[in-house]
């Protein structure tokens, strides 16, 4: 589906794509610092102490959450700066993209790469010998790894729109709700292999973010009936 | 092997293209422009748009040098409405450089992946004498860097070689050795290419068959890039001969030494291109005076032409085809230039009513890169691709790197508009994203599915 959304929504227009392979840059070099500190960390601890691994993997997790959302805002600073320069540059004085479909894109790029990231590995020892999971591991790893790769995306889509939104009216609530999100969608995989705990909390909190960032851009119940109804 | 390490130091010509960024229009920001600009300057400085800025990596040799050839384009009056133009069409110029660039690494990456012929080591280029087998590991980095100082030296000597060629006005001699090493490209590589795809799915073909599409290929492949043809097939033709060239340099350069000698070209790139007494430089600038087009072959063209909108098809057609006749004439101009296309269409357009050259304007300029730019930037992925044990993480890190390194490179040519290395800024994330991923991420990254945590 995010791919499909790709190609809908964002191949079209060249600015999108940049946009789009900008923000994924971003979530990599926010990954590329998080894996950094993570290692360090790793490397300066003790190797067979189980517990501590466990916990310098959770440490490690939340605080690339809190980068991911760091460069995000960075990110957000830096298209700013970008638009105002288009704007200054284009005939019309006009922006040739609002700052809500950057949001999206933006969003899309973090997702994306956050996706690939997780799951491209994955679906290549899937074309492989059938070797995963032979330790015992559930039967759905397969399943439940692409619905959790998927609601992740989209998250991040969602999120790159409420994250944008709160910058730009300086709504501080709104962004903390995000971060705040995020730290909940990651807490809950920890909960694997007991799905129950991760995809359900995940899928519900996608679709509080999903009405939530329709509802700022401008949607509501009335044009989403319409739409349905093809009127 | 040493027939074809012979092979392939003919081979290297063409390889050895500078990745000039050429813009072929003077309002779009990312234009880089090659040396053609300045032959188009001579012929319609009324009317000529073009800026020339023309990124070049020079990067390796010989017929790179030629690519390197910017053309630095007088503007006419309008050049303060093309201002405006600029970043409107910036982002398109930029995504027509992506597209190439990443069929040509995917190209590169599956072949990598699926067949075995590329990542065994079959012994080394004739250029990389030293080997890497060596116990200790001080040892293997000095075989490295002697490699790489070997290979630079070389790269460097048929640069020059190839700007004195230029200088004293040796064209034939010029042509005949692209001519030949893309002759060689096209039929010796292509074979062995398909020769190993073939074994790898295990597809029987007879020999007259191979023969024939083989042929066919070359063949078309030739005319298509020194002379005339459709643009999208030359550019496919040039994709493809960028693929061979990488993935011949992924299997024949030791490990060590192919990320060195990556690192030496890219600051080898720098200096050619800015440096005053750079080879690079010096090819443009001599172009520039001569207002002479750039060689075939070595630059990859964005450039579309539009005749829609032409309140005079006629004219434009002839114009373009009087243009493209131009550009065979001058040896091996590549008529795809959307500059030496405008040139040529405006030149005999200096009586033409202004409506029709208005409309002119509205033609897409494209963007030139030169092919050297694009093999190493597909070395780079495929190497990532081959030797990493990431596998996919890594090699998407350093794909993503090098298409926001082609951005910003695109950008400064916006701001700067002369000609520039197209090398070293992608390398240099490459690099960075290549190591730091393999090391630092792919641990995290694996524990974390191995828990199917998801951050």
């Amino acid at each position: 589906p995010a791919l499909g959304l790709f190609l809908f929504t964002i191949a079209r227009d060249p600015l999108r794509i940049i946009i789009l392979i900008a923000g994924a840059f971003f979530w990599l070099v926010s990954l590329l610092l998080s894996s950094l500190i993570w290692f360090i960390a790793v490397k300066a601890s003790d190797p067979q102490d189980e517990t501590l691994q466990k916990g310098l993997l959770i440490f490690g997790i939340m605080f690339s959450v809190l980068l991911q959302e760091a460069f995000r805002f960075l990110y957000y600073k830096l298209l700013r700066k970008a638009i105002e320069g288009l704007v200054a540059l284009s005939e019309d004085g006009c922006s040739p993209i609002s700052i809500q479909q950057t949001a999206y894109v933006a969003g899309m790029g973090f997702g994306l790469m956050s996706g690939a990231f997780s799951m491209i590995n994955l679906l290549a020892d899937a074309l492989g010998p059938g070797t995963v999971g032979i330790h015992g591991d559930s039967q759905l790893y397969f399943l439940t790894s692409a619905f959790m790769t998927m609601v992740l995306i989209f998250l991040h889509t969602f999120w790159g729109i409420l994250f944008f939104h709160g910058c730009e009216h300086q709504r501080w609530w709104e962004i903390t709700a995000v971060i705040i999100m995020h730290l909940a969608v990651s807490g809950s995989t920890f909960c694997n292999p007991l799905y129950m705990g991760s995809l359900v909390p995940s899928y519900l909190l996608m679709a509080t973010a999903a009405t939530w960032a329709y509802l700022l851009s401008g949607g509501s119940a009335q044009n989403l009936r319409r739409f349905l109804l093809c009127k | 092997m040493i027939t074809f390490m012979n092979n392939s130091d003919s081979e290297e010509e063409p390889c050895n293209e500078r990745t000039s960024l050429m813009s072929a229009e003077s309002p779009p920001v990312p234009s880089y422009q090659d040396g053609l600009q300045t032959a188009e300057a001579g012929e319609a400085q009324a009317h000529r748009k073009r800026r020339t800025g023309s990124s070049r990596s020079p990067n390796n040799i010989a017929d790179g040098d030629v690519s390197d050839l910017g053309v630095p384009v007088r503007e006419s009056a309008l050049e303060n409405e093309e201002e405006e133009l600029t970043l409107k069409y910036g982002a398109k110029h930029v995504i027509m450089l992506f597209v190439p660039v990443t069929l040509c690494m995917i190209v590169v990456v599956a072949t990598i992946k699926s067949v075995r012929f590329y990542t065994e080591k079959n012994g080394q280029l004739i250029y990389t004498p030293f080997s890497e087998d060596t116990p200790s590991v001080g040892q293997r980095l000095l075989n490295s860097v002697l490699n790489t100082i070997i290979m630079i030296s070389v790269i460097v000597v048929m640069t020059v070689f190839l700007v004195l060629l230029y200088k004293y006005r040796c064209y034939k001699f010029i042509h005949g050795w692209l001519i030949l090493s893309s002759l060689m490209l096209l039929f010796l590589f292509t074979y062995i290419y398909l020769g190993e795809v073939l074994k790898t799915y295990n597809v029987a073909m007879d020999y007259p068959t191979l023969f024939l599409v083989i042929w066919n290929f070359g063949a078309v492949g030739m005319i298509c890039i020194h002379w005339k043809g459709p643009l999208q097939l030359q550019q496919a033709y040039l994709i493809m001969i960028s693929a061979l060239m990488a993935l011949v340099f992924i299997k024949y350069l030791p490990e060590w030494s192919a990320w060195v000698i990556l690192g030496a070209i890219s600051i080898y790139d720098l200096m050619a291109v800015l440096c005053p007494k750079g080879p690079l430089r010096m090819l443009v600038e001599t172009a520039q005076e001569r207002n002479e087009p750039i060689f075939p072959a070595l630059i990859y063209s964005s450039a579309m032409m539009w005749t829609v909108g032409m309140a005079k098809p006629d004219t434009a057609a002839r114009g373009a085809s009087q243009q493209t006749w131009d550009a065979a004439e001058d040896g091996g101009e590549n008529p795809l230039h959307a500059d030496s296309q405008m040139s040529e269409t405006r030149s005999p357009g200096t009586t033409r009513p202004i409506t029709s050259f208005e409309e002119l304007e509205e033609e897409e300029r494209g963007v030139k890169l030169g092919l050297g730019d694009f093999i190493f930037y597909s070395v780079l992925v495929g190497k990532a691709a081959a030797t990493a044990s990431g596998d996919w993480n890594t090699t998407l890190a350093c794909f993503v790197a090098i298409l926001i390194g082609l951005c910003l490179t695109l950008l400064l040519l916006a701001v700067f508009k002369k000609a520039l290395p197209a090398l070293p800024i992608s390398i240099t994330f490459g690099l960075v994203f290549y190591f730091s991923t393999d090391n630092l991420v792919r641990p995290f990254m694996d524990t974390l599915a191995s828990h199917q945590l998801y951050i």
